[in-house]
């Protein structure tokens, strides 16, 4: 549906956003961007939905070429961008009714077509309210319902869960699996949890260029070859360190927290078997208080800081561990 | 054609939800009537002179086109106005866009630029009309006390309408270099003060250079219109600044894709 290639975006000499970019969205599929603020997630977004023109490269949307047939390619996208497009002084059902006209909704439907998407994302309590009004949850929504007026067979997406409660955002995610399959999407997120719940495929992206693509499932596999303890122990942070890391099997261990004789270390082990019991001897046979033991999965959250994070080996990078907690800006 | 009129109909819509059309029309309808009312009365009083030396004179009175000079001289004084006005219908068309991110909406609908220009240029030319139409009002007036040539009035009135097309599509033009309202009210301003003063500086300079900036002048193009003479020379000035302006924005509209 979707047929991007060796795209790149330059807007000076210098400054690149995206560079040599390829991939396919398959019809029906849902295609997660993942990556860092920053990464050129919004960029490849706007060029697939003819907002900005690249600087190399082609992208085709149902065989149609963004540059050369703009219109044709515009009619089968709903894009919701990262600041949904609202005109706030109208009221929700105004607004729906100019985008269904911009949209080339015939004059007929255009009445049916605003009640459907309203009811799709749940706005219709709202539909003569002034948008400014709105919480953001809502406004959100309306952002939604605009992009999917006239029923496009693309969607593109662009944070569509920022600045939303987590109950929201629990909505928004809901919405987004119940249009899968009729539509395509292509959704940009730096919220993990969130692709991992909605996406087919994750293509992770950092500084421009692709790092990585595969499925949820897979990529977590792929990395999986390192697991992680977590660790609290009563003792000298040096000393445990040091008698840590002489344990068989273990690849790495970093002080993550200290506090009055105790300490949290995260323990990477280099093969797959367990080493949790060798790590609980060697602590107690030295006469150290083990507090606490246990072995966490790498989560896409690891995968990701550890595909963007490849090259400036960061010492240690928090985690956050709640979806809310990440999207705060 | 469809496209076009919704965006007209939506930026109308603005435009009377906000305070910014009730600003403008009460200011606008204000002067007007002070400054229609201001004219009359002076251009009554130099009458009432002019016939009373007649008789001291012996002399019969002198035909005068009162109501001519009356319109001519208010239209002239709202051209002025209108130099204020103008910048304040165009201040928002994109720079509002720009601001609020809507711009995205319209740039990835299934419309063209040209379609967007132009929907923005009329929507500011309707609530631009509604002005011009509000100024017939004291001009009904002299219909019902006199016996105004109706020729020369809609000559006064065409050249008004090709001026305020000429500042409107300045003003458009401006409102896609930023996204603030009041950056692009004041830059526009201050562009059309220039086109307007160039006639000032003209007369100090020689040759070429002053018959180029008289033609600039986005003034002395109306003199001609408000003394009732047509010229196609003036219509096409004013035509080609327009579409000139227009076809900038059109540009600009390309190079903020560009951009991003």
């Amino acid at each position: 549906m979707i047929t991007v290639e060796n795209l790149t975006k330059r807007y000076s000499n210098t400054k690149t956003a995206i560079e040599n970019m390829s991939f396919t969205v398959e019809k029906g599929e849902i295609l997660g961007f993942l990556g860092p603020n920053g990464a050129g997630k919004t960029t490849t977004m706007r060029i697939i939905t003819g907002y900005m023109p690249a600087s190399e490269g082609t992208v085709r949307v149902d065989g149609f070429d963004v540059f050369e047939k703009p219109l044709e390619v515009r009619r089968r996208i709903g894009y919701l961008p990262e600041n949904p497009p609202l005109y706030t002084e109208m009221t929700v059902a105004g607004y729906l009714r100019f985008v269904a006209k911009i949209k080339g909704v015939h004059s007929a439907n255009i009445g049916n077509e605003i009640t459907r998407v309203m009811e799709k994302v749940n706005v219709n309590d709202v539909r003569d309210r002034i948008i400014a009004k709105l919480s953001k949850g809502y406004k959100q929504r309306v952002g939604l319902a605009q992009a999917l007026l006239n029923d496009p067979p693309v969607l593109v997406l662009d944070e569509p869960t920022i600045g939303l409660d987590p109950k929201q955002i629990q909505e928004v995610r809901e919405l987004i699996k119940e249009l899968a399959g009729k539509h395509t999407m292509v959704l940009s997120t730096h919220i993990l949890p969130e692709v991992e719940q909605t996406c087919n495929r994750v293509i992770i992206i950092d500084k421009g260029k692709i790092v990585a693509v595969d499925t949820p499932h897979n990529l977590r596999s792929q990395v999986q070859g390192a697991d992680q303890i977590s660790l609290e122990v009563e003792g000298p942070a040096g000393e445990v360190v040091a008698k840590l890391r002489s344990v068989p099997g273990v690849a790495d261990v970093k002080t993550v927290a200290q506090s009055e004789g105790r300490a949290r270390f995260q323990v990477e082990s280099q093969m797959k078997h367990d080493i949790r019991r060798e790590l609980a001897c060697a602590v107690v046979q030295n006469g150290w208080g083990l507090l606490e033991l246990h072995a966490s999965k790498m989560s896409l959250e690891d995968i990701f800081i550890k595909l963007t994070t490849a090259e400036t080996e960061t010492e240690a990078v928090a985690v956050p561990e709640s979806p809310a907690s990440t999207d705060e800006n | 054609m469809r496209n076009i009129a919704a965006i007209v109909e939506r930026e109308l819509r603005a435009y009377f939800i906000s305070p910014i059309a009730y600003v403008v029309l009460t200011i606008f309808l204000f002067l007007s009537g002070l400054f229609f009312q201001t004219m009359l009365s002076q251009i009554l009083q130099m009458a009432m002179v002019q016939s009373m030396q007649g008789a001291q004179f012996g002399r019969g009175p002198q035909p005068m086109d009162m109501p001519g000079m009356v319109t001519s001289a208010f239209l002239n004084t709202m051209s002025v106005i209108l130099l204020f006005m103008i910048p304040m219908i165009t201040m928002g068309l994109f720079s509002e866009e720009k601001k609020r991110g809507t711009i995205e909406l319209l740039l990835t609908a299934p419309l063209t630029d040209l379609q967007v220009v132009l929907g923005k240029f009329f929507a500011a030319v309707s609530f631009f009309l509604i002005l011009l139409f509000a100024t017939l009002l004291p001009v009904a007036v002299l219909y019902i006390y006199s016996n105004p040539a109706t020729g020369p009035l809609l000559s006064k009135y065409l050249g008004l309408l090709l001026y305020g097309l000429a500042l409107l599509s300045i003003g458009l033009f401006i409102s896609t270099l930023t996204e603030n309202q009041i950056v692009s009210a004041v830059l526009s301003f201050g562009t059309i003060m220039v086109l307007w003063l160039v006639d000032v500086v003209a007369q100090r300079a020689e040759g070429t250079v002053k018959s180029v900036l008289t033609y600039l002048s986005l003034l002395s193009h109306l003199d001609d219109f408000m003394k009732g003479v047509l010229s196609t020379s003036h219509i096409v000035f004013y035509l080609s600044l327009t579409l000139f302006a227009l076809f900038l924005t059109y540009r600009s509209i390309d190079s903020l894709r560009w951009r991003g």
